[in-house]
């Protein structure tokens, strides 16, 4: 009798079946997510692995793309993330800390938000068109580093404001109320006590920019980047090469291309691009278990 | 030893703080709420560039009917250019349509996976999968969809062509779904766990407390998930271009080639001379992508910041 109380009924056996299929059907959905990707990752290896060298990451593109290294294409993205991040990071910051420490509550602060999110939302390519109607021909940079690297700058701001803006907020308000009470002003109490408090954060917020800064190819297309070119970008009004415009290039536009490499560059580009967001995560967990608050 | 002087000018400073720290603080408040301002003005500023560069046309020589009604794209002829970006919004809204097929059930999926079921070790892998995922640029899921997935639909169906709705859908779909899937995560964790606990103290299963319980809770987060990934499947550009096969076309079936209306932009902009009907007529179709866009962003943002309220 009293065994047959706790025992299963039909209906909780019937129960578990379905727990249990539901589960594993759960678990299909999620590796059938992630496992294309792990194929195509070990593709990209496999196809392209055999032109990587230490000679393809410094030489030039020669006989008419076909062959030679990437070196000026590097450089260029380089070039492009580097100008991006000097003017969007200040912007980004200043804008966090307002968001985070001065906003009030009011219709403006939600619309400064809703810009916000309509700056990530707004096509690439549409950021693209404003490049090249505002920066290269309003005013008159050209096609040159500069006019992408605001492009870019504009495209990726709403990054840094949201990484640093919940960089701030984890800094807990009483810190900042201790440091009010000694007599201390807004700004020395965020350069002094909330900024130190969350720097690590934020350079975890600016690593996942660059990320996204180096791989975008819409925007850059008709504001600074070419397909090829002769000479490496002396200064920002130069034109340069990009990795992710090249890897376009030698995909589509370039006839009698060796096969292993556009994945060469596709190896590179994505390579830099997940080594710097897994950088920026192993920083975050790091993070995360030092926390003293 | 402290000067009387000293004393008294360190009282006065309390009274009248307009010292040199003073000032600093509110340079610093100008300064921040500029950076502050400086989203709005960007994107109206995007607005009014775009506008500015391709009003012109619009007004004077577009006939919106045969812009939105008529499936001949040909801006470059020289005698009678066709301005009809029905089939560019065709091509746009299969795409996008088959990519939601796919990504709404796996992101979801993961989500509930992840947000529900999933513990310890194995939470903390697929949430960084997922996060790496997200991080792969446009270009190389172009890439992608070039080289392994074209030949890979023409041997599996048998059909001449492999860049076609279908490739892109799936290119879009793995691209959009990591978002989706994050967004939607977040909006099953504001589930407050007392509803969870609820209903298993009535005796619901597991399945049974996600599915009666914390999915209708969620239902407005989850729509603001779906509604970014169709947001970005709409203004997504390199990806498409590549892999859609790049043909004007209203698709009849998954295996036909189509043209995005992003993708001719990226494609037909850099041979158009700046100013000319064909340059003005990319910048409307960039106008009309910028406001879908922002009514998809805001109307996704209304619906998510809706259940933060409730």
């Amino acid at each position: 009798m009293n065994n047959q109380m706790f025992a299963a009924t039909q209906l909780n056996q019937k129960n578990q079946r379905t727990e249990k299929l539901v589960q594993l059907l759960f678990i299909l959905m999620a590796s059938l997510l992630i496992l294309p990707v792990l194929v195509i990752l070990a593709t990209l290896v496999v196809k392209g692995g055999s032109i990587l060298s230490i000679d393809f990451l410094f030489t030039d593109p020669t006989n008419g793309m076909t062959e030679g290294g990437i070196f000026p294409a590097l450089l260029g993205t380089i070039w492009l993330v580097a100008v991006a991040l000097i003017i969007s990071v200040p912007l980004g910051i200043a804008a966090a800390i307002y968001l985070s420490e001065y906003a009030p509550d009011n219709w403006f602060t939600r619309l400064i938000n809703l810009a916000i999110i309509n700056l990530a939302g707004v096509p690439s390519i549409v950021h693209a068109l404003f490049g090249l109607g505002a920066f290269v021909v309003f005013f008159g940079f050209g096609t040159s580093i500069l006019s992408a690297s605001l492009t870019l700058a504009i495209m990726t701001l709403p990054v840094v404001i949201v990484s640093t803006r919940e960089a701030l907020q984890a800094v807990p308000h009483s810190f900042r109320e201790a440091c009010w009470n000694m007599g201390a002003t807004r700004w020395q109490t965020i350069r002094r006590v909330v900024l130190p408090n969350a720097v690590s954060g934020i350079l975890t917020g600016i690593i996942l920019e660059v990320s996204r800064t180096a791989g975008e190819t819409a925007p850059i297309m008709f504001t600074g980047a070419v397909f090829f070119s002769p000479f490496l970008p002396q200064g920002i009004m130069d034109q340069t090469m990009a990795m992710s415009l090249h890897l376009f290039v030698v995909s589509t536009q370039v006839p009698g291309v060796p096969e292993n490499l556009p994945y060469g560059v596709a190896l590179v580009l994505i390579g830099m691009v997940l080594l710097m967001n897994s950088v920026s995560i192993a920083f975050r967990m790091h993070l995360r278990g030092k926390k003293k608050w | 030893m402290l000067a009387p002087s000293n004393l008294s000018s360190g009282c006065d400073q309390a009274f009248d703080q307009r010292n040199l720290d003073w000032y600093i603080d509110k340079a610093v408040q100008v300064v921040v709420f500029m950076g502050g301002i400086s989203a709005i003005i960007f994107i109206v500023g995007i607005f009014l560039f775009i506008t500015k560069e391709g009003m012109g046309f619009l007004i004077d020589t577009l006939d919106l009917q045969e812009f939105f009604g008529s499936p001949y794209w040909e801006p470059s002829d020289e005698d009678a250019p066709e301005y009809g970006i029905l089939a560019l919004m065709a091509g746009t809204a299969s795409v996008t349509g088959l990519a939601m097929l796919i990504a709404i059930p796996f992101s979801l999926g993961t989500a509930i996976y992840i947000a529900e079921f999933a513990t310890g070790k194995t939470r903390e892998w697929l949430k960084i999968l997922v996060e790496l995922l997200a991080a792969i640029p446009s270009v190389v899921w172009g890439f992608i969809g070039l080289t392994i997935m074209n030949p890979l639909i023409i041997e599996l169906f048998d059909v001449p062509v492999g860049l076609t709705v279908l490739n892109a859908g799936i290119i879009l779909g793995l691209m959009a779904a990591p978002i989706m899937t994050s967004i939607a995560e977040d909006a099953l964790k504001a589930v407050p766990d007392r509803y969870r606990e609820a209903a298993e103290a009535m005796g619901a299963t597991r399945w049974q407390v996600v599915f009666k319980t914390v999915l209708p809770a969620a239902k407005n987060g989850l729509l603001g998930a779906i509604l970014l990934g169709v947001g970005r499947g709409f203004g997504e550009t390199m990806a498409v271009l590549m892999a859609t096969g790049h043909a004007v076309n209203i698709p009849g079936s998954v295996f036909d080639s189509v043209r995005a209306l992003t993708a001719t932009i990226a494609a037909e902009l850099g041979e158009t001379a700046v100013g000319s009907d064909h340059y003005q007529v990319l910048f409307t179709i960039g106008i009309f992508l910028f406001l879908i866009t922002f009514l998809i962003n805001l109307t996704a943002d209304l619906i998510v910041r809706g259940i933060r309220k409730s």
